[in-house]
């Protein structure tokens, strides 16, 4: 799947997490914009995991802050 | 000049909030006396025990006592010392060999704390490019392994053995696979499913460590813990367990049939760079190892205590972390911090102590009162338990 692909369905993924409705864009950082706390971390990149079919590792995790670099790691790993 | 408390000052202002209601601080509280396994006088009050991990209440039996006495006659206060250089004694090869015939297992290495075994062991195993598997209400000990290492990360869902099994099957073909389960979880007293995930793990061709700190002793026909009761034990490439519960007194230990985990003893930097326990404490841990292998009417009292008290709370109506006793852990559901430390001050005042835990220590930002049972606990102590509950809790209107 490509960059743009990949894009659009991680869009559908994050919306029932989005509780705030905030609008996200590639800089938006999940901590800071999105203020989301550890569990719904977890929930969420679960639900990437498994429709990707890929492991995000805490490592990676780590490297991730904003959602346009969760779009990069994802594109990427999916090799 | 940045301070770099600053980033303590959330922390600090919730402290500060929860004290300013006159409550006495739930983190901060001395026992001035020790009479027993079950009771101790807190601020001059005769308290009830009923949050120590002492489940087997080890910590004044007659032969323990004799024991560690012995061993400061014999061998002095301390070691000063690593165990790999003079910090080994006659004491820590006992308490080694007691746990191998406590397990039935080939090797067993004694550390300082449980919580230097799980670094120690975990750090050391799964290095670069290998993937640790590990459920995300893992204790702490087992997360700081993790970051102290340089394997992957991977954590799953607590208890979910398909989201688990998902993850290792991800793993790429090759790679090194650790798996790190608990026996019970010590928040909510649960137990893992372990036979179904040790029979996955070892399908992906994963190594499997659990950790049993909080089943040593009681669960299983034994006593070796929940892989035991389920019929797994031979299955369980490390088993990880402390002192500092049943057994009672303070260290870690890990225990393995792997024919080549001898070799941990010169790598595992937190067995190295550390003294050793103190000739006293191994003493004692191996007296009360020993005595545990035949606990076995201890054992069905505290099983019964455990049972008695879940019943108790859930029939006047408190709301518990399990339907149904699996441990002699039972965490009692507050509705938020500030109430749940009220009705621990209220537990306290009526001669009750009990663990006060809360988020991040504690799944889904809950807070807990965590009580648990000591085989020495008598029927009416529980009674007496249940009563106290009951006048706090309607005191602070959670029930």
């Amino acid at each position: 799947m490509d960059r743009a692909a990949t894009a659009e369905k991680i869009a559908e993924l994050i919306a029932p997490f989005n509780k705030k409705g905030i609008t996200i864009t590639e800089a938006s950082t999940f901590a800071g914009d999105l203020e989301w706390d550890s569990l719904t971390v977890m929930d969420f990149v679960a639900a990437i995991e498994d429709e990707f079919d890929i492991i995000i590792s805490m490592n990676q995790q780590a490297e991730i802050e904003t959602y346009g670099q969760l779009i990069d790691a994802v594109t990427r790993l999916q090799g | 000049m940045a301070d770099l408390f600053s980033k303590f000052d959330p922390l600090i202002e919730q402290r500060r909030a929860l004290l300013a209601g006159g409550v006495e601080d739930p983190f901060n509280l001395v026992m001035e006396r020790v009479i027993s396994p079950t009771v101790a006088v807190c601020n001059g009050r005769e308290t009830i025990l009923l949050g120590t991990y002492n489940y087997m209440g080890m910590t004044f039996d007659p032969d323990v006592i004799a024991a560690g006495k012995q061993a400061l006659d014999d061998y002095g206060s301390g070691t000063t010392g690593s165990r790999v250089l003079n910090g080994t004694y006659a004491g820590h090869r006992a308490c080694e060999e007691a746990l191998k015939e406590f397990y039935g297992m080939d090797h067993a290495m004694v550390f300082s704390t449980g919580y230097q075994a799980n670094l120690g062991i975990i750090s050391t195993m799964a290095g670069k490019g290998d993937y640790i598997v590990l459920d995300i209400d893992s204790h702490a000990s087992i997360w700081d392994g993790c970051k102290m290492g340089d394997a992957e990360v991977v954590p799953f869902k607590h208890n979910d053995i398909e989201a688990m099994e998902k993850r290792l099957k991800r793993i790429p073909e090759g790679a090194g696979k650790l798996v790190v389960l608990e026996g019970v979880y010590s928040m909510l007293g649960d137990i893992a499913p372990l036979k179904e995930m040790i029979r996955i793990a070892k399908d992906n061709g994963a190594m499997v460590l659990v950790d049993e700190a909080h089943s040593m002793g009681f669960i299983g026909p034994n006593g070796r813990g929940v892989a035991e009761d389920q019929g797994v034990l031979d299955q369980v490439d490390f088993v990880i367990g402390t002192f500092s519960k049943s057994v009672g007194t303070v260290g870690g230990f890990c225990v393995s049939n792997h024919p080549k985990f001898e070799i941990l003893r010169l790598v595992c930097r937190p067995y190295v760079f550390t003294a050793s326990l103190p000739p006293s404490v191994v003493h004692t841990a191996a007296t009360s190892i020993r005595k545990l292998m035949h606990a076995g009417n201890k054992r069905a009292h505290l099983w019964e205590n455990s049972r008695t008290l879940h019943k108790g709370l859930r029939d006047r109506g408190f709301q518990l972390g399990t339907q149904e006793p699996q441990s002699a852990i039972i965490a009692v559901i507050m509705p938020d911090l500030e109430r749940g430390a009220m009705m621990w001050e209220a537990l306290l005042k009526e001669g009750l102590y009990v663990n006060l835990a809360r988020p991040p220590a504690t799944p889904a930002g809950m807070t807990l009162l965590r009580c648990s049972l000591c085989a020495e606990h008598s029927a009416d102590q529980v009674e007496t338990i249940l009563g106290m509950f009951e006048r706090a809790g309607k005191a602070v209107g959670i029930i």
